[in-house]
């Protein structure tokens, strides 16, 4: 059993933090508590579906094609519906919670509830300590860790890296030394979502497209990044690898309360921040945030 | 002055005119599959009725006329009961027909009998709905439920086909006990199925191994798959009504999983399983409704023009069907769109539908039978859902498992 966990875990662990770096990453930069990150991953599955089961063009090609779609609206409800509200903390909560919704139910209406199946990028399966892992969601597994080293070669080697972490670090201050915030806020609104938009894309094969696929991760997504530490990208990895094998382990030891896996990672989150408000990872609100 | 007569003219014709139809409400979540089936198998009905002349009330031919209510069941219970009522007062129909979600149609129900509806359900199989009419009849008589079975029933009939499959696990394994893991979502309707299947299965010398309980909206059921197989499960014994049917089909395919998968997968009995579970759901076996098999003479007759129709099978909820052409025989038996008085005739008939041979006991749920009320057992192969159970109805198939 005990390779099962080990195993299972990593693997779910891998696609919880594909999400959670990208919402940990616009939260952490730009304060935005973009409650449509997974909607977007959720635009970026349906957009993947349609370009390869209805235009029947590669998966390479559908990938990219989604993920820049996904990323130009992104940018376009940035400008559109966040930033002229962004001063406003609960104003953009609702907004990006509103954004979602509509978003939910235009697939709705466009592709009616019903469950839709894209094919593995990669079929077969491979047998590491006993236990059968699908090809599939190893390679979710290596985009996952690519990502997060693309990330962080972004933020720590590269100028625009730089003005991201200066205006994370004081907004106020970097828009005083001549950096354009919003611009800056832009570039990260669009990395982030671009993020989740991969994953919806090397994930979907492994999961089902139909138009409420955005709200689990969220409570997930969420979940991870307040234990791991908003802000923390270190944080949300441990924090998806915490929740993720809190699921397991709940699956494996305690098999018929397997649909409590998610109160079980969710009260490990909430014994965290009780110890530790700021979560694993986190650093302290300061004042004037 | 010519005017004038005109106006009382049309004036009094309007209400004649309007008298011409029988208006009857398809209550279903129509963004979802199971509405898309219950208005499709309506329509079927209506116009197959309109096309014959219509309906002979007391010597008058009346129209069908559909009104299709969406009911966003499976995401708000509220909305479920505000198109009841909208259909009801604003609409004025004489009928109900449909609802899907247990916890929907009970609220409906209620809608239902306090403006003494006839409510004629297609889809809810919770026992509480009939029970009521058992408990206060009086108040609840106006309910029928035309399909599925309710739930015990559903077990009778799952209880069944598992004897068959474990038979024939014994014969092509060599093994005395085939060992079974149980994989029910937690919902209230799987309870009582869970229970008895824990109580029953051992007297079927069956070993249960295990009972996982996954989320009816899981997506990933890969850690729930990984300790079935390690358990050394020779069949997953499903009971699924959300999308983790397709998740527990794909990834059971995926993970090239020995066992094989038997018992209540919704998502299952639909024409896009296959494909949303991306092709990989081989041989998983649910109980439906319709196939192109003999179940009734009117089976097949009716899965072909439904195909030629709307280009794919019917699910269990296109018995709209059924309930309109019941609904049509009682109407002329009885000369009346009266209540009251359909009721009673119900109670007593036999109707030859294409889904079931109905009669009705005295909670109006229908009698089981096995090759009557109690459905069949199909099987995904090679992309097509086969049927394979009862044995006696003509035109079932041999039930695969996978190589071993």
């Amino acid at each position: 059993m005990l390779q099962d966990i080990l195993v299972t875990g990593l693997v779910n662990g891998g696609v919880y933090a594909l999400l959670a770096i990208g919402f940990s990453l616009i939260f952490g930069v730009a304060r935005i508590v973009n409650i449509a990150h997974t909607a977007f991953y959720m635009l970026a599955a349906y957009c993947f579906y349609t370009l390869l089961t209805k235009g029947g063009i590669g998966f390479t090609l559908a990938g990219v094609i989604a993920v820049v779609s996904v990323v130009a609206l992104s940018l376009l409800c940035y400008r559109l519906v966040i930033e002229p509200v962004r001063e406003h903390e609960s104003a953009v909560l609702i907004s990006t919670i509103a954004l979602g919704l509509i978003f939910q139910e235009l697939m709705l209406v466009s592709y009616g509830g019903h469950f839709l199946g894209v094919p593995s990028t990669i079929d077969g399966v491979v047998r590491i300590a006993g236990v059968s892992i699908p090809y599939q969601r190893l390679l979710i597994l290596v985009v996952a860790g690519f990502m997060l080293a693309a990330t962080w070669f972004f933020l720590y080697h590269t100028r625009t890296g730089l003005a991201i972490r200066a205006t994370a670090n004081d907004l106020e201050v970097a828009n005083l030394m001549g950096m354009n915030v919003h611009r800056v806020a832009m570039v990260t609104v669009g990395f982030s979502v671009g993020l989740a938009a991969i994953a919806g894309v090397v994930a979907t094969p492994v999961t089902s497209v139909h138009p409420h696929m955005w709200l689990d991760p969220l409570v997930i997504m969420l979940a991870i990044v307040v234990l791991g530490g908003l802000g923390s990208l270190k944080g949300s990895v441990i924090g998806a690898l915490i929740i993720a094998y809190v699921e397991a382990i709940t699956v494996f030891t305690l098999p018929a309360g397997a649909h409590l896996k998610g109160v079980a990672a969710l009260g490990i989150m909430v014994a965290v921040l009780l110890a530790r408000p700021e979560g694993l990872f986190g650093v302290a609100f300061e004042e004037e945030r | 002055m010519q005017r004038f007569i005109l106006g009382i003219a049309l004036a009094l014709a309007a209400p004649l005119a309007l008298a011409q139809t029988i208006k009857i409400a398809i209550l279903g979540p129509m963004s979802f599959v199971q509405g898309e089936h219950h208005w499709n198998g309506a329509e079927m009905a209506r116009d197959e009725i309109n096309k014959a002349g219509g309906v002979n009330v007391g010597g008058k031919r009346m129209q069908i006329e559909l009104v299709r209510a969406d009911t966003n069941e499976i995401q708000s219970v509220p909305d479920a009961t505000n198109a009841v009522e909208r259909v009801i007062t604003r609409d004025k129909v004489d009928f109900l027909v449909g609802g899907f979600r247990s916890e929907a149609v009970l609220a409906m129900q209620e809608v239902a009998m306090d403006n003494k509806k006839l409510f004629l359900g297609v889809g809810a199989a919770h026992s509480k709905l009939g029970l009521n009419v058992e408990q206060n009849y009086d108040r609840y008589k106006y309910w029928f439920r035309v399909s599925p079975t309710k739930d015990v029933d559903l077990a009778r009939t799952l209880f069944a086909v598992l004897g068959s499959i474990g038979q024939q696990i014994r014969t092509d394994l060599k093994t005395d006990t085939p060992k079974v893991a149980i994989l029910a979502e937690k919902a209230v309707w799987t309870e009582g199925l869970v229970a008895a299947a824990q109580k029953n299965l051992p007297a079927l010398k069956m070993e249960v191994v295990g009972l996982w309980q996954p989320s009816a909206v899981a997506t990933d059921v890969t850690a729930e798959l990984s300790a079935i197989d390690r358990a050394g499960a020779h069949i997953v014994f499903t009971m699924l009504s959300g999308p983790v049917g397709i998740s527990v089909g794909r990834q059971m395919g995926e993970r090239g999983m020995k066992a094989v998968a038997w018992g209540i997968n919704v998502e299952g009995q639909k024409e896009e399983f296959w494909q949303a579970a991306a092709g990989k759901a081989q041989f998983v076996s649910t109980l439906d409704t319709y196939s192109e098999v003999e179940y009734t003479p009117k089976t097949i007759p009716f899965v072909r023009a439904y195909q030629a129709r709307f280009k794919k099978a019917p699910t269990y909820t296109a018995a709209t069907y059924d309930a309109i052409m019941l609904l049509k025989d009682a109407i002329e038996k009885v000369g009346s769109t009266n209540a009251d008085r359909i009721v009673a005739y119900i109670e007593k008939v036999e109707h030859v539908g294409t889904g079931s041979v109905a009669t009705f006991d005295k909670r109006h749920d229908l009698v089981w039978a096995v090759g009557k009320t109690s459905g069949i057992a199909v099987q995904w192969q090679d992309g097509k859902k086969v049927p394979f159970w009862p044995p006696n109805v003509k035109g079932m198939q041999p039930f695969k498992m996978p190589a071993r």
